[in-house]
């Protein structure tokens, strides 16, 4: 099969390679080094870095300057675009600016509410209106417009069709879960080419939502990369156990965290068992790993994980 | 009903800096109804805001009136007697009500003393909660009855975000149902979910505040 697009990730998936993206976030900054610096470090190690939109509402460098500034290091782009503070007009706009910026694989997100910027530290901005004139399907659909059929979402057309490698999010555990793999199946309908998980620590449950994918066909139209978070602690994980929405941590993992005498050496084995228990799930062509707070952990569990060096393709 | 919720009342103390002769005017309607701006509301705020105004040495006189509903005219009428009296005028009423009588009674000035929230049901005694945005392209017929324009925080079309926690519950406010987790079980229950496997396409918004100021013209009716 030709790659439609033919971003790096792209051929990674289409050429059976097991892909792996990697984040990395842009600063609270004006200042481009501190984002130049994580690239450095992460540079080679993953097929594509996604570059977070003012994740948890939280106002940072734009995903657009910031994909760009990566690029251009030689690290891979995949531009996060949040449907929270942009309307459709905005957007496509941005859309055909990323496109010529030479930025070519984007996820649509819904966004976290604005009300999530003053959930820790921070004043963040709660009282901002938010937009949501379209959802992350919409988005997609639009992504898929202009890409396809050189068409803007109200119809008009654009001289030439703006090639970008769709992406979208899943929370497979999600509440209420059996809906689910359904709405995957929207995404997918409206133009997903892969999806990116929520973490995943409960590999069973996760492995029976994938398998209910792979029974409607799904994994066939898009590539399943699972979200992996390497665990710092055991109180890290039963947090995100009970407050982060989506996350199932089974009790034993959180008791084998809190019984580790290393707990680093021990977050770093269990990620290594989590991304080897997901590679065995049929469906399943990659992961999308994270440290969060802790990138400098990154190079040694991708080595440690067999993941480098990344296919040439 | 419109939903309207009291200002604190050092903001109305603040507002109401200067003046003499006050009319406190409420609405025995959607405000009354969410206990805001009834007539009990209204006798239980003029001697509050009496008391505060004097604690700042400022002495007022406060009339009261409560009118069957502030939003049509012939009601807002009945001030007119009392206009003459007052050097302003504080509502109790929606942002439609006020809007009435302010331009009634161009002279004065009108302070709100209540600020419009929502379109919202008494849900439980003493809980009132957003049921419809005005967005004006219903989507009811759809998804079963529950609007997710104005029940979810994002008012997403395809279903829930993920952010759901595991009781069920938005994110955003652990009291508050994820509206969208309601329609997939009602779907479910009626066997429909497949219903719900349908993208829906991007809304227009046109025929709400977004595509200009609202009017709503009826040729029939106006001869």
């Amino acid at each position: 099969m030709k790659p439609r697009v033919g971003t790096q990730l792209e051929k990674v998936l289409l050429a059976g390679h097991f892909a792996l993206t990697l984040e990395i976030g842009p600063p609270q900054s004006p200042n481009p080094e501190p984002l130049r610096k994580k690239a450095a470090l992460l540079k080679g190690l993953g097929d594509g870095y996604n570059v977070t939109d003012n994740q948890t509402a939280v106002v940072r460098m734009s995903s657009i300057a910031a994909s760009k500034i990566i690029l251009d290091m030689g690290c891979e782009p995949v531009m996060q675009m949040v449907c929270r503070d942009r309307n459709r007009i905005a957007m496509q706009s941005d859309l055909l600016g990323a496109s010529a910026l030479g930025l070519r694989n984007v996820l649509a997100l819904s966004g976290d509410h604005q009300k999530a910027s003053a959930a820790g530290k921070l004043k963040g901005h709660p009282g901002a209106k938010n937009v949501y004139d379209i959802d992350s399907m919409q988005l997609i659909a639009t992504i898929k417009g202009l890409r396809d059929e050189a068409r803007q979402l109200g119809g008009d057309a654009i001289a030439e069709p703006a090639p970008f490698f769709i992406g979208a999010a899943w929370t497979p555990l999600g509440t209420p879960r059996n809906y689910r793999v359904l709405r995957l199946a929207k995404k997918i309908a409206a133009g997903a080419d892969f999806v990116q998980t929520q973490a995943v620590y409960d590999v069973p449950a996760f492995a029976a939502q994938v398998a209910k994918a792979r029974d409607m066909g799904l994994t066939d139209k898009a590539a399943i990369l699972a979200g992996i978070i390497v665990p710092r602690s055991a109180g890290m994980l039963s947090y995100m156990d009970r407050q982060v929405p989506g996350v199932e941590v089974p009790a034993e993992l959180i008791a084998r965290m809190k019984q580790a005498k290393d707990t680093q050496a021990e977050g770093i084995k269990v990620t290594l068992e989590l991304i080897q228990a997901v590679k065995e799930i049929p469906g399943v062509k990659g992961v999308h790993l994270q440290a969060i707070e802790a990138e400098e952990l990154l190079p040694e569990i991708v080595a440690a994980a067999g993941l480098s060096p990344r296919p040439q393709v | 009903m419109i939903v309207a919720e009291w200002k604190p009342i050092p903001e109305l103390l603040a507002s109401l800096k200067g003046h003499k002769n006050i009319l406190l005017v409420g609405c025995a309607t959607c405000v009354a109804e969410c206990a805001a701006g009834g007539e009990r509301e209204v006798l239980t705020l003029a001697p509050v805001l009496k008391m505060g105004l004097k604690e700042q040495g400022q002495d007022v006189n406060i009339i009261t009136k409560t009118l069957e509903r502030q939003c049509e005219p012939e009601f807002v009428e009945e001030l007119a007697e009392i206009a003459p009296q007052v050097d302003a005028i504080m509502s109790l009423s929606c942002g439609i009500g006020m809007q009435l009588v302010a331009e009634r009674f161009i002279d004065l000035p009108l302070y709100p003393g209540v600020n419009t929230t929502s379109l919202a049901i008494r849900e439980q005694p003493g809980l009132w909660t957003a049921r419809c945005a005005a967005c004006g392209d219903c989507m009811l017929g759809e998804t079963f009855g529950l609007c997710p324009v104005a029940r979810c925080a994002k008012s997403l079309m395809n279903g829930p975000c993920g952010g759901t926690r595991k009781d069920g519950k938005c994110e955003v406010d652990p009291d508050t149902e994820c509206i969208w987790r309601l329609i997939v079980e009602r779907a479910e229950a009626r066997g429909r979910l497949e219903d719900l496997a349908k993208v829906r396409p991007a809304k227009d918004w046109s025929n709400s505040g977004h595509g200009g100021p609202k009017r709503m013209l009826r040729e029939d009716l106006r001869s």
